[in-house]
């Protein structure tokens, strides 16, 4: 045993890489309260508010300040502090906190275009660079797409797509390096490049050998770029400090590096317990000090930031990094995995105030000790700053060493990645079987010509048949873009470091997605149950619909609309499952938009369920606004009726309620919420945001954003800050259903 | 021809209407005409959707679980449930055979063989009693106090668990003498476990517009803080928990 593990119990994780045997055998499941809990130090109280200054003055001006010169990688910037003295925990991303580094492996126009929105321009030798010597991953694809594949992104009927910029989703096990130390994940390497020294070597060999000399050299980098703030991180961290520390130094070196649209932190607060627990025990640290360390790296979490375009703050609601840290749930063994740092890491949004990031989600289990599940259902009422994932559905799937990449894509940690897919719109498809194939926008013909739909109503049965036909197609151009995209990623702008901090042979996913699950389902139900009247323009494009009598929404638990919403993702995912995948990857789908439901909805004509054109789609798997008209559960259980099994990457669900509809008192409505969510959770549901707030308070808000700087809702999957929204998704966010009957 | 309920309208997330998560089911039709009602649509016996017992009880059951964890249920209210004492009876008898439990608001008004029966597969009663001053009582409600002290009698008697609700209502149910002797004659009744004071509020007023009603309190504000805390402390002479 190494000297730094003193007190640990041995284990497979001590002869090989195996942190989950390392949290088996030590940590300290926690089944009592939140009293134990400290408030925030003097130093910290001090330091945040010199943090909140910054990000006031950003706000501002949009971005603090941005590098124009040199790419960022893992060492090129120095240590850097906002205060020295009082910076328990260090290291920022650049020279500067707040400053935003450029990474133009993903595409050198997005970041010449995102400086200049800023007032930033390129350095032109760094953007001749990039242009004439050094191709990109944006480069890389446009070589290769087809002209179905520009096409279908044009129309947007795939949509979203990381072909322009980093991919992200991919969590890399920086646990390992305080575990280890660097030197011994080094060395690990060497052993395995070693062994693909084969008689015969083909490109797959070829493509690892390479990919694990640049996973080593990331790994040296790292060392060095810990070694700039004094911390020598080549051996294992002794104590909870250096835990912490080193865990967010293998973070740290990951975000210098890539900008991918989610950059998740995986599950580190009940690894680190063991540390705390150790320390506390052995009277190195008090409570306080724990607290203090959980608090300073949280700040740091909060302070992560990326360049983006303000296109793409405007289709992400703000300035989302999804720094996802996945908390609580349940051992294989039936022991909770609960800890106090689980409870500490909630605590941070007392300590500091509400936050979107970072993304703090539990992993809810019927099993989880009740005084854990009453806190968080206080801390949502609170803060509405958590989203609740299903630990019993998940862990079947993927054990108990799982973290949430983004806002609902579980991944074993350090032992699976995904390839990122965005999503297809399926509104849109319904729309081209309809119109054979042209979009309902253009005229343009993006899909296969095949008849168009000529009846002056629709028949359900012709329309599947041809909405069959739609997603053969499309299933097939979705997944070999996504192919094109991955190859090109992988070539260009291979995630090195977090690679490295993965095992070699890695399970990887193809992560489809799909937008417009209820606006499909209520169009399908509409056409069976009402009578929709066709409205065409001159060019006999059908254009817009008549909804005659009622149908059966999505949303009202009502199994005749229920069924057809399952029975698509179902027959999606099955025809994405035909289709051959790079790198062997095994298609997953999510049922989540992001909050680009605005934008999806912009892109997309009027739909037979009675939506306008342009109307915003409801987010992920959420009923559409305002038609789930029986309540809060029965809108809950339609949605949990969709199966995890045929949606793996995910099924999102957001959900807003009135203080005063979850009961009368705050004991009640402590108690109603952690029921509600029992209840969901026992029904199979697989994610919830919970929002609990008066649409008086959004609506203030909306007119006084100086009185809410860190007002934070919860929207699709993740967490933003209200104030950052623009006017047109703030009042999409008030429309939402809000469930308010008392 | 199997038995047929009218329901108002269906809410699978109560949680002001008893204890825990409760489906909330709205019947049709009431016979009293309270000033402050916030459900004036439910009034019109003829309206509503109608319902068999096992097709009401298939929604109810599509909540269990919440049911369970919360230690909720389900709630029948209105309108006056005790109208459709019959159906009901039948809907209730089915829940309890889910092991669901069963609530029932109601103002009392309506007693008869057949609540009897309803009473047996009742697990809580919220008994609204409006007001305890006979004369008050009538012009609140256009009918006449008795019958509901008798339904409160038998409900003692028959040692079924009992919510008290009261709705405050500045300048009609605000007479304090009655409220503190209504709170003593509630000591004397064991089964009732608790009193609910619900601060009158006017989110039903548009309703009697969109029906053209009159509706005569459209002046009248919600109660202050100051009023609502000496209700409750007249309330307390009962002994009963106060919510």
């Amino acid at each position: 045993m190494r000297t730094e593990w003193y007190d640990f119990e041995p284990g497979s994780w001590t002869s090989d890489i195996n942190v989950r045997s390392f949290i088996q055998h030590n940590y300290t499941p926690y089944e009592g309260d939140d009293s134990f809990l400290a408030g925030p130090t003097e130093r910290t109280k001090e330091l945040w508010d010199e943090a909140l200054k910054l990000m006031k003055e950003e706000n501002e001006r949009g971005i603090l300040d941005a590098e124009t010169l040199h790419p960022s990688t893992i060492t090129t910037f120095g240590p850097a502090y906002i205060d020295k003295e009082k910076e328990v925990i260090v290291g920022f991303q650049t020279d500067k906190p707040l400053k935003r580094g450029i990474m133009p492996n993903g595409g050198i126009r997005v970041v010449k275009n995102a400086l200049s929105a800023y007032g930033y321009e390129l350095d032109k030798t760094t953007e001749s660079i990039y242009t004439n010597n050094r191709k990109t991953h944006n480069d890389g694809v446009f070589d290769v797409y087809t002209e179905a594949m520009r096409k279908a992104r044009h129309s947007g009927i795939i949509t979203g797509l990381p072909d322009a910029y980093g991919r992200g989703r991919i969590i890399g096990d920086y646990r390992r390096v305080a575990l280890y130390g660097v030197d011994y994940l080094i060395e690990e390497r060497l052993e395995q490049k070693k062994l693909l020294e084969r008689d015969v070597m083909e490109t797959p060999d070829i493509r690892l050998r390479e990919e694990l000399s640049e996973q080593i050299k990331a790994l040296k980098q790292l060392k060095e770029m810990a070694l700039s703030y004094g911390c020598d991180i080549s051996q294992p961290a002794k104590n909870a400090k250096e835990a912490v520390q080193w865990t967010y130094f293998g973070y740290l070196g990951a975000i210098k590096e890539q900008d991918g649209a989610a950059m998740s932190l995986g599950r580190v607060s009940t690894f680190l317990d063991i540390y705390f627990e150790r320390d506390l025990k052995n009277g190195v640290i008090t409570e306080e000090e724990a607290q203090e360390l959980i608090d300073q790296f949280v700040m740091k979490l909060r302070m992560v930031r990326f360049l983006r375009t303000p296109a793409y703050n405007e289709l992400f609601s703000g300035d989302p990094t999804w720094v996802t840290e996945s908390i609580g749930g349940m051992g294989m063994d039936g022991r909770t995995l609960v800890t106090k740092n689980s409870f500490r890491i909630l605590h941070t949004l007392y300590n500091l105030g509400p936050a979107p990031e970072p993304n703090l989600t539990v992993l809810w289990s019927n099993n989880l000790p009740k005084a854990f599940k009453t806190f968080c259902s206080k801390v949502s009422i609170d803060t509405s700053s958590i989203q609740y994932e299903n630990d019993d559905v998940m862990r079947d799937v993927w054990g108990d060493d799982y973290g949430i990449a983004c806002c609902v894509s579980a991944m074993r940690i350090g032992k699976q990645m995904q390839f990122f897919g965005a999503r297809a719109n399926l509104a849109k498809a319904l729309l081209y079987a309809i119109n054979g194939g042209k979009d309902e926008k253009s005229g343009e013909q993006v899909g296969p010509a095949f008849a168009p739909i000529t009846s002056d109503y629709l028949d359900y049965d012709e329309v599947m048949a041809r909405f069959d036909q739609v997603m053969d197609w499309l299933s097939v151009l979705y997944i070999n873009t996504l192919n094109v995209i991955h190859n090109m990623h992988d070539k260009y702008c291979y995630e090195r470091l977090q690679m490295a901090l993965h095992d070699v042979d890695v399970f990887r996913t193809e992560a489809c997605g799909i937008a417009g699950l209820s606006v499909v389902a209520d169009s399908l139900s509409a056409i069976k149950y009402a009578k929709v009247k066709v409205i065409r323009n001159e060019e006999g494009l059908a254009v817009d619909y008549e909804v005659e009598g009622d149908y059966p929404a999505f949303g009202n638990n009502d199994e005749r609309v229920d069924e057809m919403a399952v029975d698509l993702v179902h027959t999606f995912i099955n025809k994405l499952r035909k289709v051959k995948t790079y790198r062997n990857a095994k298609p997953t789908l999510s049922i989540l938009t992001i909050t680009s439901n605005v934008v999806y909805g912009k892109k997309t004509g009027s739909t037979p369920d009675g939506r306008k054109g342009g109307e915003p789609f409801a987010p992920g798997a959420n009923p559409m606004h305002g038609r789930d008209k029986s309540g809060a559960l029965a809108s809950m259980s339609s949605v949990a009726k969709l199966k995890y099994k045929d949606a793996e990457d995910g099924i999102s669900y957001t959900f807003s309620i009135v203080p005063k509809a979850l009961g009368k008192t705050e004991d009640e409505r402590v108690e109603h919420l952690a029921a509600l969510l029992d209840g969901y959770f026992h029904d199979k549901g697989h994610h919830i945001n919970v929002n609990v707030f008066d649409r008086e308070t959004l609506l203030d808000a909306m007119d006084h954003p100086e009185k809410y700087p860190q007002l934070t809702i919860r929207v699709s999957g993740y967490a933003v800050n209200f104030i950052k929204l623009s006017r047109e998704q703030q009042l999409d966010v008030i429309n939402r259903t809000f469930h308010e009957r008392d | 021809m199997s038995m047929e309920g009218r329901i108002h309208s269906l809410e699978s997330c109560g949680t002001v209407d008893g204890p825990g998560i409760r489906f909330v089911t709205f019947l049709q039709g009431c016979p009293l005409r309270c000033q402050y009602c916030h459900n004036a649509d439910t009034w019109d016996t003829k309206g509503g959707t109608v319902y068999t017992p096992e097709a009401l009880v298939k929604e109810i059951k599509k909540y269990k679980s919440y049911m369970k964890f919360s230690g909720g249920g389900v709630t029948f209210t209105g309108g006056e449930p005790l109208l459709q004492a019959e159906f009901l009876r039948e809907v209730c008898t089915l829940c309890k055979k889910e092991e669901i439990s069963t609530a029932i608001d109601t103002s009392g008004f309506i007693f008869n063989q057949t609540v009897k029966e309803l009473l047996e597969v009742t697990d809580l009663v919220l008994l609204d009693m409006k007001n305890f001053d006979p004369e008050v009582y009538k012009t609140v409600t256009g009918v006449p106090l008795k019958p509901t002290l008798q339904f409160l009698d038998y409900l003692k008697e028959k040692g079924i668990k009992t919510w008290i609700r009261y709705v405050l209502v500045p300048g009609l149910t605000d007479n304090l003498d009655t409220i503190k002797s209504m709170a003593k004659y509630l000591k004397g009744y064991e089964n009732v476990e608790r009193i609910e004071l619900l601060p009158f509020h006017k989110m039903g007023e548009f309703k009697w517009k969109e029906l053209g009603y009159n509706y005569q309190l459209a002046d009248t504000e919600p109660p202050s803080k100051e009023l609502i805390n000496r209700v409750i402390e007249l309330l307390k002479l009962s002994g009963k928990e106060i919510e």
